[in-house]
């Protein structure tokens, strides 16, 4: 399929099902559904929650808090004690401590960035109880923080926010539930599997012949008259099929943009993502919350095209994006291509940049997941970024820097780009004369303060991180390439740490406890550390009156101020990282012309 | 006020060029922490100046310097403009001595029969009582309780008529520095020492360079946030250089003073230099519109302002309503009517009654006479009778009694004298009413004539000032005490959006409240004691400099030269200042993609060569580009103080196509200016041979 068409279908389909998810959510949070909310009062009674009881900003932050912290003491425990746990056929032995500690933190902040190789780690209890439970429950917290915000805007002179355990309660059962049901019977009908087999050994159709030192006793090669290390010849006819429930974990990893693959090679695995068709769909899994919620924006506040318009603003910098990754990988590689390489696509061959990519997807599929997964802050990856062109691997880490506000993670796309929106509306309300406002609330000293500090706290988890480690030893270690290559390497895995994205350029042995930590500390600050200020900004803002619009004010739908938003994420999203993007793919690409 | 402005203006900026020396005192750079830390920058680029001198350095830290010191002259500038007009005010406050009463004086009061003995002014205090004599000068703020007299209230308003100020009503309250010409009044103090308008006056053009008004602390916050994070970026560069010389094995790590230099470069320095003499100059600005704020807030929200409450009576219509008809009644010739009227107007000195004359002679082309010329003896207007006229007794002509008055008053008359009043004239008043006007009724002796219509006259030009009020969004209505008829066709004449008829104190408030319930924004002017609450109640509240002290209590404004419509330029200035702060803000940040492209390559071009590509702007040298981007950093703030004390010019052309507007001017204009300045610094540069 042409990359155009591609991008197009993609787009239909996702508005055509966003819309109904939408208006389901919408909803739902507003509790307009008779039949579940019998169904949850009976819940609510046996787990002694006061569900007409609201929360103001600081005690739905606590509620949060809580039930993050306590997703983080359970994953890191399960990990820990998987080898005493059932449903673990292949005898996985407890994960290392600083592991266990790095995918907890990794799982709760939606992050997914993956330290360790699912089917050679994780037990499936592990995988079932710790992983996919916490895929859903970070999911909702980012979806329940964006409801929060809107309902800021919604409440005039309003001191309460909601109740924290009724709206986590009812995005999981009633939103997240229903809908990963749907997926995971969908995809294993498609050849995803989904059992508790132990792994299967299957004879391979011609026998694998490979190499291997032999080692003295004390486990130093042994090395022969002219020092070079002496070979033994190994050969197999025999392979081993990792297996396990990985539909159920699947569905959810791409709807809850978590990213976690169940293997190692997460949606490049044919058994995690069999064909170009299961491919297709789940790139239109990932968007669909982050898209659906933009509406539910414009169906809260009662004015659809508020809504539209920053779906548009995301939508246009995504084509963008689509474009240029698509383009810059179909040029294939500079390198190889003055060596005489033909990249040129014809009958025969894809053409282009291959290396790192699946066959069955191709570069436009590739280059497209790539861009969705960085842009939505999934994680997810069915191709090897680290293999993409200097500027093609740079578009995906852009994405990433502008703050998951592109689609973004479901909940957090919506909430980063509504203070993209503040920080717009703000600038653009000084130039035409009048205290700023956005959806009939005033930005004042105390909403720019949190904005601010929203703003602030990713960039510099980034910029401090990547500073960190290339400065100490246990950094730089990890390091795989020389120059410019390397030190992207080690900027994209904070900027997918500190914006809670999870992909991973690859190249960068993170599987340290140096990185481990560090990047750890980045996705917990970087999660958190938005969240806070966030929701002090929904408290604000819902003990505000509310406005009618009037001849004067900004108006916030049209293509003006999609512009306009644009422009400010572009400037003040990825102006911090010009300088070290300068450093790395960009020196890397001069680099690659120039040879 | 405004007499040696040229010579005050070429001393102003000799002031300024010290002050901006002054204020390298770090105490008053730690106001502004943006500028702080070019002042900090400064500093360390000298030491390391000092301490490896090369032309580079030095050229470097001299430019530091010049940006610190073109931040302070900026401010100064504004503040030098603002003392002049502080101490031209001061100026009022020329020592006075005042008559103080003893004992406690009633309203009304004699000047004859009380002692009086002399005090200072500035020890007045509020409940003082003092006598005021032609040639007194008003000795502080006050409320008349006795006598009339004329003031020069020049000093103030700039306005050379004199005003008439006496006991009760809404023209009551004197302010102190003015001056009695004729006459005497009694006035009882209003204010303490230290509170008077002068005072405030002066208070306000002084704080504001020191109180931030709400919104400027929000863009302080933006500011600050964005020079922490270009902190953060450009102190990450050190160690990201060295990691890059370390693995590609070539280059030098990036110096300090580049570092320094492109931190400067990034942090939004032109704002943050201007944003205090913005926030001054706007204040001036109100001030020399004649108008005092109690602080920076109000005139903020007044460029947020959605409602207009607006008086009908000298505010949308001149005082007096002027004759615009003649109708006649049946058999009555429409001349004859007009002479009568002419005639019967001859003595009425009031404006309606000079109207009348006037129509008259310009629609029957009569000749005017004097009452001696006809032989009339005028009869004058009472509360009683309610109409006036002339009695004309000639030779061989029977005397004609003439008169005109309200309808009713007319027809009383003509039935004592056993006539009747016409049905159709009945039906011309009732028409004339309906339409808004106000009917007068002429009869000779017990013959009713016709009727003339008083209209009220709307301002020339109102309409458009409400149109213009309209596209930047704001709702007009007009506040009248008229029944809902007369209101309804003025308010469509007038061209306001909306009335209140058969206005109450009680109505107005419940209006403003209506209005705030639904979150719009209430301005309105007001004048009488019985706008007081409604004053309170409104977000912007202007009060007539000449209206009660009630009133002036109770609003946020006081409009000095009392005219009701200044409303709309202290919306325009309000507008104007945020308008300034945002598109300095817009221009300062788009300054940065320019300043990366000069001196990312120029950092990193040793390390990386492949890199000298992003030098789009084809620079001679990384010591020029970086030398180039810091100068044009620095030139920017003096080119910009022209637009930071002027502000952007407030268009009312909608929201949409202002932000349009000054996106284009400040925005794309904030891309490309670099890029053209920068080259030529640079042209500059090598063509002197300096690198």
């Amino acid at each position: 399929m042409s990359a155009t068409l591609q991008l197009i279908v993609y787009l239909v389909l996702l508005f055509l099902l966003a819309w109904p998810v939408a208006r389901w959510m919408s909803a739902v949070m507003d509790g307009r559904f008779g039949w579940g909310v019998r169904i949850e009062r009976v819940l609510f009674r046996m787990a002694g929650v006061r569900a007409d009881m609201e929360h103001s900003w600081k005690s739905y932050a606590f509620g949060l808090l809580a039930i993050n912290a306590i997703g983080l003491v359970a994953v890191y425990a399960i990990q820990r004690l998987q080898v005493f746990l059932p449903l673990n056929p292949e005898a996985m032995a407890a994960v290392s401590s600083d592991s266990a500690f790095n995918t907890a933190v990794s799982f709760v902040t939606n992050t997914n960035w993956q330290g360790y190789g699912g089917e050679s780690s994780m037990s499936y209890l592990t995988q079932m109880l710790a992983l996919t439970v916490q895929n859903f429950l970070s999911a909702a917290t980012g979806i329940a923080v964006a409801i929060v915000l809107i309902r800021g805007f919604v409440r005039k002179s309003s001191s309460t926010l909601g109740n924290v355990w009724v709206d986590v309660t009812r995005i999981t059962l009633w939103i997240l539930l229903p809908l990963s049901l749907v997926f995971a019977v969908l995809m294993s009908a498609q050849g995803v599997i989904q059992n508790f087999k132990p792994y299967e050994k299957v004879a391979t159709v011609e026998p694998v012949k490979w190499q291997t030192p032999v080692l003295s006793a004390d486990g130093t090669p042994q090395r022969d008259a002219k020092g070079a290390p002496i070979l033994a010849e190994q050969r197999s006819d025999t392979q081993t099929l990792a297996m396990g429930p990985v539909a159920s974990q699947l569905a959810i990893k791409m709807l809850g943009t978590n990213g976690g693959g169940f293997f190692n090679a997460n949606s490049s695995h044919p058994f995690e993502n069999p064909t170009a068709l299961t491919n297709f769909q789940q790139m239109l899994a990932i968007f669909l919350i982050p898209a659906a919620l933009c509406l539910v924006l414009g169906r809260m506040v009662g004015d659809r095209r508020q809504g539209i318009a920053l779906l548009a603003a995301m939508t246009t910098v995504f084509i963008v994006a689509v474009a240029l990754a698509t383009d810059f990988e179909q040029q294939g590689n500079a390198a190889l291509t003055s060596l005489g390489v033909d990249a040129i696509a014809s009958v025969t061959q894809p053409g282009g940049n291959m290396e790192g990519k699946e066959t069955r997807f191709g570069i436009n599929a590739s280059a497209l997941f790539a861009i969705i997964t960085t842009a939505a802050s999934c994680g997810a990856v069915n191709a090897m970024h680290d293999s993409f062109t200097a500027l093609g691997g740079a578009v995906p880490m852009v994405m990433i820097q502008l703050g998951e506000v592109i689609f973004g993670g479901v909940g957090a796309g919506l909430y980063g780009m509504i203070v993209f929106a503040l920080l717009a509306v703000f600038v653009a309300g000084l130039m035409i004369g009048r205290t700023p406002e956005y959806l009939g609330k005033k930005i004042e000293v105390f909403e720019m303060k949190m904005v601010a500090l929203a703003i602030l706290i990713v960039p510099i988890l980034v910029l401090g991180g990547t500073a960190i480690a290339v400065v100490t030893e246990a950094g730089r270690a990890g390091i795989q390439d020389a120059g410019a290559h390397g030190f992207s390497e080690v900027l994209y895995a904070f900027s997918s740490a500190g914006n809670n994205n999870g992909s991973a350029f690859a190249g960068l042995s993170a599987n340290s406890p140096f990185y481990k930590v560090l990047l750890a500390i980045a996705m917990w600050l970087g999660r958190f550390g938005v969240i806070i200020p966030v929701l002090a900004l929904a408290g604000a803002l819902a003990a505000k009156k509310r406005l009618t619009p009037s001849e004067g004010t900004l108006p916030t739908r049209g293509p003006l101020f999609v512009f306009l938003m644009i422009a400010v994420v572009m400037l003040v999203g990825l102006l911090n990282y010009v300088p070290a993007l300068a450093l790395g793919p960009l020196a890397d690409h001069f680099a690659g012309f120039a040879r | 006020m405004q007499s040696n402005t040229q010579s005050m203006l070429s001393a102003s900026y000799k002031d300024a060029l010290r002050d901006a020396f002054v204020k390298l005192d770090p105490r008053t750079q730690l106001k502004n922490p943006v500028m702080f830390v070019v002042y900090v920058g400064s500093i360390l680029t000298t030491i390391l100046a000092a301490q490896s001198p090369s032309v580079f350095a030095i050229a470097v830290a001299i430019w530091l310097w010049i940006t610190v010191l073109f931040a302070n002259f900026a401010e100064a500038v504004a503040e030098g403009r603002s003392r002049a007009q502080a101490s031209s005010l001061r100026g009022l406050k020329k020592k006075t001595w005042a008559k103080v009463a003893e004992g406690e004086v009633r309203q009304g009061a004699s000047r004859d029969g009380l002692k009086w003995h002399p005090l200072e002014a500035d020890s007045l205090r509020r409940g003082n009582t003092v006598l005021i004599e032609a040639g007194d000068v008003v000795p502080a703020d006050g409320e008349v309780i006795s006598g009339i007299a004329s003031v020069d209230e020049s000093a103030i308003t700039g306005e050379s008529a004199p005003v008439i100020r006496e006991s009760g009503g809404d023209f009551s309250a004197v302010t102190g520095g003015t001056r009695v010409l004729s006459d005497w009044i009694i006035v009882r103090i209003t204010v303490n020492p230290g509170e008077t308008f002068v005072d405030r006056m002066i208070s306000m053009v002084e704080n504001a360079k020191r109180r931030k008004t709400p919104n400027e602390i929000a863009l302080t916050i933006l500011l600050v946030a964005l020079t922490i994070v270009f902190l953060v970026v450009v102190g990450t560069l050190l160690p990201f250089s060295a990691f890059s010389v370390a693995s590609a094995g070539s280059g030098q790590v990036v110096n300090l003073v580049v570092l320094i230099a492109l931190l400067v470069c990034l942090i939004p320095t032109t704002i943050a230099g201007l944003l205090s003499a913005i926030g001054v100059a706007g204040m001036s600005r109100l001030l020399k519109a004649n108008v005092i704020a109690t602080s920076g807030r109000a005139v903020e929200a007044a460029g947020d302002v959605d409602v207009l409450l607006l008086d009908k009576t000298g505010t949308i219509t001149l005082g007096n309503r002027q004759a615009s008809a003649f109708i006649a009644a049946p058999q009555v010739p429409a001349r004859e009517l007009a002479e009568a009227a002419l005639l019967a107007s001859v003595a009425d000195e009031t404006p309606e009654g000079r109207s009348i004359v006037a129509l008259a002679l310009s629609q029957h082309r009569l000749a005017l006479r004097t009452l001696t010329e006809i032989n009339g003896k005028a009869t004058d207007f009472t509360a009683q009778t309610r109409m006036s006229g002339v009695d004309i007794s000639g030779e061989g002509v029977s005397e004609r009694r003439l008169r005109k008055g309200a309808a009713d008053a007319i027809a009383r008359y003509v039935e004592s004298l056993g006539a009747k009043m016409p049905v159709t004239v009945k039906t011309a008043v009732d028409e004339i009413s309906r339409r808004g006007s106000t009917p007068l009724v002429v009869a000779d002796g017990a013959r009713v004539l016709g009727a003339i219509e008083l209209k009220d006259i709307v301002k020339t030009g109102i309409r458009e000032r409400f149109a213009a009020l309209r596209n930047m969004g704001i709702k007009t209505v007009m506040v009248t005490g008229d029944n809902r008829l007369t209101a309804a066709a003025i308010a469509a004449e007038a061209g306001v959006d909306d009335f209140l008829a058969e206005a109450t104190p009680e109505a107005k408030l419940k209006l403003i409240r209506t209005y705030q319930a639904d979150g719009k924004l209430v301005a309105m002017t007001g004048d009488g004691t019985n706008d007081a609450p409604a004053l309170a109640q409104a977000d912007v509240a202007v009060a007539m400099n000449s209206g009660t002290q009630a009133a002036k209590e109770a609003g946020n404004m006081v409009d000095l030269d009392s005219n009701p419509t200044k409303l709309i330029e202290i919306v325009e200035t309000g507008k104007q200042m945020l308008m300034t702060r945002g598109s300095l803000t817009t221009f300062s940040i788009a300054n940065d993609v320019a300043k990366y492209f000069a001196i990312v390559p120029a950092a990193f071009v040793s390390t990386y060569p492949q890199l000298s590509a992003l030098n789009v702007m084809h620079l001679s040298s990384p010591a020029s580009a970086i030398l180039s981007a810091v100068i044009f950093n620095a030139v920017i703030i003096v080119f910009l103080i022209p637009v930071a004390l002027k502000g952007v010019a407030y268009r009312a052309v909608g929201a949409a196509s202002l932000l349009r507007r000054n996106l284009l001017v400040y925005g794309v204009g904030g891309l490309i200016a670099p890029f053209v300045g920068i080259k030529l610094i640079d042209l500059l540069i090598s063509a002197m041979g300096l690198k």
